[in-house]
């Protein structure tokens, strides 16, 4: 058994660590899946999944490939609709969002619908899904992304998903319920949170091995930084084992 | 009502409640066998021109074998609930559509879809109208109760709300901005069903996604079924039924009708299949062979069904059904 491990590996265990027992997390295809299984099999046995289109509570021993795949209601306690899951969103039964896109601002603010001009633009990205959901109604959300300056900008060029929009206040201003809205950026380089006041993105804690200066290279534009910055411990020998030989069993991902 | 926001997208089809109710007041009510080839309901009911939408999506209960057949027979210009993987990518890989109102179109964990990208960026799409999920189903959902919208707390503040056909508006009670979606109703929907009678009575396992609102949101629908089962067993189950009768339009039993993608319960995904689309769909030419053989170079589902091989679906069966 290595200790080494992959990006993906790193970026798998940070986001499970964020889970914790007995709460709701809607969950997206991809890292968040890996994410809560290893949660489930470690510290969260009572983790609530909840899949967009009606699965919730699933035991994640089989890794779903689709948002809508049998592995995401697979002993759950109800299989529903979309409209039952995001009327749950909704009226605020839902703790944490994990959100990806392929540019996010200071404001935690995502995009995942077009590069360039929606009118004609130079890259078509698949949309919102349910992610503009997912950022409007879960009390935190949680984006996992690749940390370069081309995807951390000052401004993006759409907004698909609502972060703290332009600021304090400004979430509320539209009409979306308060006290809800990002809490954590993990990426391969570091975890951030969110300034209380500024609402602006806070440097928390640094991945194994990378400095203070490779995330602020990295990111384009102002990262506040928190008083005391810690280092992230790395993957343990236990989670790297069962994300290896339990959650990923079959290396859909890993 | 104050409109403090509308959204700048095409309304594309703007909603018409009072001639939906004069359609479905003169919708046969009739218990008549409804089945037919998926050749026939297509060419009956799938026009040049039509608003379509499929449910559930992409890799999942997938209406496959009728989008292969609305691509077989070249249906154009169409209008698209986008909400899809691989379904609708058949559809932009054949340049049939010609208006899109768009959630998502992408091939999940096989990332953004090239078919998408390339009718998208060349313009070939005239306009492509931005929703989020739970806007989109609301959209169905507020066609399913006739009305003309409903509320939403989705969208605000985001460019996903500029670049749609939705308005925000001071709620009347609160005084708070809401957002407004409008209802959606189709001319076609495709749905594909675990089990279903003759007469159409639908019946589904495990999620519902978004069928028991696109169905009812459908002028017209066309509807799939892994197996066709007897009135009887219907009616000893009523309770499972999602999808009466009187919404569909025809049926036909089709099993494997949502491959490469998953049936619960019945059988997983073709990994290797879905693999070899996301590779074709890299460029026009490979995109084109891969409708060549496996759409425009078979007569029907079921001799796509014998491409494929028999055994090779076999193996894709979960060993045992849901009692």
């Amino acid at each position: 058994m290595t200790t080494d491990y992959n990006p993906s590996e790193l970026l798998i265990c940070t986001a499970a660590r964020l889970m914790p027992d007995n709460t709701t997390a809607f969950i997206g295809t991809g890292i968040p899946m890996l994410a809560a299984s290893l949660a489930q099999k470690m510290h969260a046995p009572n983790l609530v999944t909840v899949f967009e289109f009606g699965g919730t509570g699933a035991i994640i021993d089989e890794l779903p490939t689709a948002v809508g795949g049998q592995n995401t209601f697979h002993r759950a306690v109800a299989a529903s609709g979309i409209c039952d899951i995001m009327e749950t969103a909704h009226r605020g039964f839902i703790a944490y969002g994990f959100l990806g896109g392929a540019q996010i601002d200071p404001y935690g603010n995502l995009n995942s619908t077009v590069i360039g001009d929606h009118r004609h633009p130079k890259v078509r990205l698949p949309g919102s899904g349910g992610s503009n959901d997912v950022g409007s109604h879960c009390w935190q959300t949680i984006a996992i992304m690749r940390h370069d300056k081309r995807r951390f900008m000052e401004k993006i060029d759409f907004i698909t998903t609502p972060g703290y929009l332009s600021g304090p206040g400004s979430r509320e201003a539209a009409g979306l319920g308060p006290g809800s809205g990002p809490y954590r950026v993990v990426t391969n380089l570091a975890v951030m949170g969110y300034h209380p006041q500024s609402k602006r993105m806070l440097l928390l804690a640094t991945q194994p091995g990378v400095s203070v200066a490779q995330v602020l290279e990295n990111t384009g534009f102002e990262l506040l930084l928190a008083e005391q910055i810690e280092e992230n411990p790395p993957p343990s020998q236990e989670e790297l084992r069962i994300l290896r030989e339990e959650v990923d069993r079959d290396k859909l991902y890993i | 009502m104050e409109v403090i926001q509308s959204g700048i997208g095409e309304l594309i089809r703007p909603p018409d409640l009072n001639a939906f109710r004069e359609w479905n007041r003169h919708k046969s009510k009739t218990l008549v066998d409804k089945r037919m080839s998926e050749a026939e309901a297509v060419s009956r009911f799938v026009h040049d021109g039509d608003y379509l939408g499929t449910e559930l999506y992409g890799t999942v209960r997938c209406p496959m074998s009728l989008v292969n057949e609305v691509v077989r027979q070249g249906k154009k210009d169409l209008l698209i609930a986008g909400q899809g993987v691989l379904e609708l990518d058949m559809l932009l890989a054949a340049s049939l559509v010609k208006k899109l109102d768009i959630t998502y179109i992408g091939l999940e964990v096989y990332g953004v879809s090239n078919c998408l990208r390339r009718e998208v960026e060349s313009g070939r799409i005239e306009t492509c109208v931005e929703w989020s999920n739970a806007a989109f189903a609301g959209r169905f959902k507020a066609a399913a109760m006739g009305v003309p919208f409903i509320p939403l707390r989705s969208m605000l503040g985001t460019d996903t709300l500029k670049y749609s056909s939705a308005k925000v508006v001071k709620d009347p009670f609160t005084g708070d901005p809401i957002c407004l979606i409008p209802a959606l109703i189709l001319d076609v929907g495709l749905i594909h069903v675990h089990r279903a009678d003759k007469y159409g009575n639908c019946q589904v396992d495990g999620i519902s996604g978004f069928a028991a609102e696109m169905a009812r949101a459908s002028k017209t629908l066309i509807v799939s079924t892994e197996e066709i089962i007897d009135e009887e067993d219907i009616r000893n189950n009523p309770d499972r039924t999602i999808i009466p009768y009187y919404l569909v339009d025809a049926v036909m039993e089709a099993p494997f009708a949502s491959h490469p993608g998953e049936m619960c319960y019945v059988h997983r995904r073709d990994e290797d299949q879905i693999r070899e689309w996301v590779k074709a769909a890299e460029t026009p030419e490979t995109t084109r062979a891969y409708l060549d053989k496996y759409i425009y170079g078979v007569r029907d589902h079921r001799e796509y069904l014998e491409l494929i091989g028999k055994e090779h679906l076999e193996s894709l069966r979960y060993p045992r059904r849901k009692p």
